[in-house]
């Protein structure tokens, strides 16, 4: 079994957890974001008569896929050749950026743009990129504040969630020429940040995306998003390179209809999302189409016939938004580009259990993850089934059932960060936690991550 | 061995002895149903796009008002002659993107809509013109004609050929990046005109 390499994990979680616990404005960020999309989400869901089915339906399709993906990986690379792309494939995420390195350098461009996508996330592009002395101008809004700020995302739709309006304004006014004056209002920061990037889409040559779904039977690709970055790359620049993860496959072009139905609703909270791309091949865009079919890891998870759904992932991100531990957290502390209940599940079966053994312990198994997943991934059951897996001392198993026990309990929880907080902010290393953090503490003498090292780490990674 | 054969090789290794899992049964879909105009029209009103109702017969008036003080006008090459009669703006045909950028609006039809989203397709295909068109102006004027609207997105699926360039529009750009607000206005067109023709 070969897993993956890249993004996808960092410090324990405990510990990466700790600091983040004790920022009060990140946890009223995230409670507020977090707290406005959920009513948003659960509003639209109600008006489907049949939701419950179309989330069957959409398990099922996905189940299926995965059955049957060697074939259909297959279908789909056939397809999309006879319309004109170019299909390559990726062991894992060495081997991913450096064909999309070698791609961007046969065009002779240093500069390319980016849709947000998480494999690229994952396999480390831009800073492979950025060895190569080649710029990734990140497009989606979220992705650009992050890239602006020098930070990490920490979620899976919005990277950039841990910021409250304020803070992106005054990044805007630091860092984006041209934007000294702008407000704080989200329409004055959206429009800033659509003069930004103005003429980098009118005269970008090459673009990098990954997909939402990739469709066996015709060999299309579909991307979804909201701000109009995505239909620019895809159509404006003369190169296109996808990346898309081998699960991303569904059989046939009616099987778009459940994903299409589920994942606006479940993922910003819209009846649908403002804009969906869907291309064969070469059609009226770029001229020159390549897609990336990337394992890194997948087909470790598909071994596995437990853990094997977490491959169904459509990534809407309704898991995080219900979790309460990531609420409290934020998405860094998981290490991961994947964050979340699906970030639990997912990270450590990519990169095998023991690279990410903490993981499966970041859970209340409180089991709202299970209830939202529009295609029913059951991660309460994937998460006790890794812990099994999980290879610890004694003392180490102690101490994640602490967490667990603590993170079960809001109250139990909210004790115990404000009694971990105290001496945190005082001093730069750990010895001891206060009880019952302290279980996790006595098992390691603990140097404090600076919030700047897990970019670091993240860097190493690659 | 290469990537290609080592990857798929290593999913082959792992559904080993995996036990089938059946595709669940397609439902039967009707591509001809009609989708409600007036749901397609509220639908629309509920992101921020502006409707407009034409009877029969009343398309190039109804266009003409829509489009009063659009000083340059972007559509395809093929856009019917008979829609613009009553504009007397600039018109330029299938401009490049560099021009694009300098037009007050574009003006095309669509293929198809599902009315329960208040989504608009359009597929590249009559009047339509390339995805640039409408991609690149701040405002975009669509045409809708009744016949042209699907209950759902299953029918609307139906109706649409796979490999065409497709572009699912619902409502102006948006982004719900700032604290999960959204808020109407980013990359793409901001102001979005559909007018919902009886033919
Ligand atoms: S696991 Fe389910 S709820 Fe979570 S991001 Fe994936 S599809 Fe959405």
């Amino acid at each position: 079994m070969t897993h993956g390499t890249g993004n996808l994990s960092g410090a324990d979680f405990p510990r990466a957890a700790l600091p983040l616990l004790a920022d009060d404005r990140l946890r009223r960020n995230l409670r507020h974001a977090t707290g406005t999309i959920r009513a948003k989400r659960a509003a639209v869901v109600g008006e489907v008569d049949d939701w419950e089915e179309l989330r069957e339906a959409g398990r099922a399709i996905k189940a299926h896929t995965m059955r049957h993906l060697p074939e259909l990986l297959e279908r789909f690379e056939e397809a999309a050749a006879a319309a004109g792309a170019t299909v390559h494939w990726a062991r894992d995420a060495t081997e991913a950026c450096a064909i999309i390195g070698d791609l961007i350098a046969a065009t002779g461009e240093s500069e390319v743009v980016k849709v947000k996508s998480m494999a690229t996330q994952e396999i480390g592009l831009n800073e492979a990129l950025e060895a190569r002395g080649i710029t990734a101008v990140e497009t989606d809004l979220a992705e650009l504040i992050v890239q602006l700020a020098g930070d990490t995302p920490s979620h899976i739709l919005v990277p950039a969630i841990h910021k409250n309006r304020g803070e992106i304004r005054d990044l805007f006014r630091a860092a984006m020429p041209g934007a000294q004056d702008v407000s704080d209002e989200p329409a004055d920061l959206a429009a800033a940040a659509r003069r930004h990037l103005r003429e980098k889409f009118l005269s970008a040559k090459v673009a990098v995306s990954g997909a939402n779904f990739a469709v066996a039977e015709t060999g299309t690709l579909v991307v979804v998003e909201s701000e109009g970055n995505g239909r620019m790359c895809l159509t404006l620049p003369e190169t296109l390179i996808s990346l898309v993860g081998v699960e991303k496959i569904v059989p046939s072009f009616a099987d778009l209809e459940v994903f299409l139905r589920l994942l606006p609703r479940s993922s910003t909270g819209e009846r649908m999302n403002p804009y969906t791309s869907m291309w064969t091949g070469v059609a009226d865009g770029p001229s020159a189409v390549h897609i990336v079919l990337l394992d890194n890891g997948r087909s470790a998870v598909l071994a596995d016939e437990v853990g094997r759904q977490a491959l169904h992932c459509i990534r809407c991100s309704a898991c995080l938004n219900v979790c309460p531990v990531y609420e409290r957290t934020g998405g860094h502390a998981y290490g991961s580009v994947y964050p979340g209940p699906i970030g639990a599940i997912l990270s450590p079966q990519l990169t095998g259990v023991a690279a990410n053994r903490s993981l499966p312990f970041a859970s209340t198994l409180c089991g709202a993850c299970y209830e939202v997943c529009p295609v029913k991934i059951d991660i309460p059951r994937v998460l006790v089934h890794l812990r099994q897996e999980a290879p610890k001392s004694p003392v180490e198993r102690a101490a994640m059932r602490a967490m667990s026990w603590v993170m079960r309990d809001p109250r139990r929880y909210a004790r115990a960060l404000r009694a971990a907080a105290l001496p945190l902010r005082r001093r730069r290393t750990l010895r001891r936690a206060p009880w019952p953090l302290s279980a996790w503490t006595a098992a390691r003498d603990l140097p404090l991550p600076a919030a700047k090292s897990f970019r670091e780490r993240w860097k190493e990674g690659v | 061995m290469s990537a290609r054969e080592e990857i798929l090789a290593r999913l082959r290794g792992a559904l080993d002895g995996a036990a089938e899992a059946p595709a669940p049964p397609r439902p039967v879909v009707d591509a001809r149903a009609q989708g409600d105009p007036e749901l397609m029209a509220g639908r629309l009103r509920d992101y921020k796009a502006v409707v407009h109702r034409a009877g029969p017969g009343e398309l190039a008036a109804v266009l003409g008002g829509v489009l009063a003080g659009v000083g340059v006008l972007a559509v395809p090459p093929d856009l019917p002659e008979a829609w613009l009669s009553a504009h007397s703006g600039r018109v330029l045909r299938d401009p490049d993107v560099a021009a694009l950028d300098t037009v007050d609006a574009v003006l095309t039809g669509a293929a198809v809509a599902v009315a329960e989203t208040g989504t608009i397709v359009l597929d590249a295909g009559p009047a339509q013109g390339r995805r640039a068109l409408t991609l690149v102006p701040d405002r975009h004027v669509c045409v809708l004609f009744t016949r042209q609207i699907a209950p759902g997105v299953a029918q609307a699926l139906a109706r649409l050929r796979p490999t065409a360039p497709l572009t699912w529009i619902s409502g102006p750009s948006a982004t719900s990046d700032i604290e999960l607000s959204r808020v109407e206005g980013v990359h793409g067109p901001r102001r979005l005109d559909v007018v919902i023709a009886e033919y």
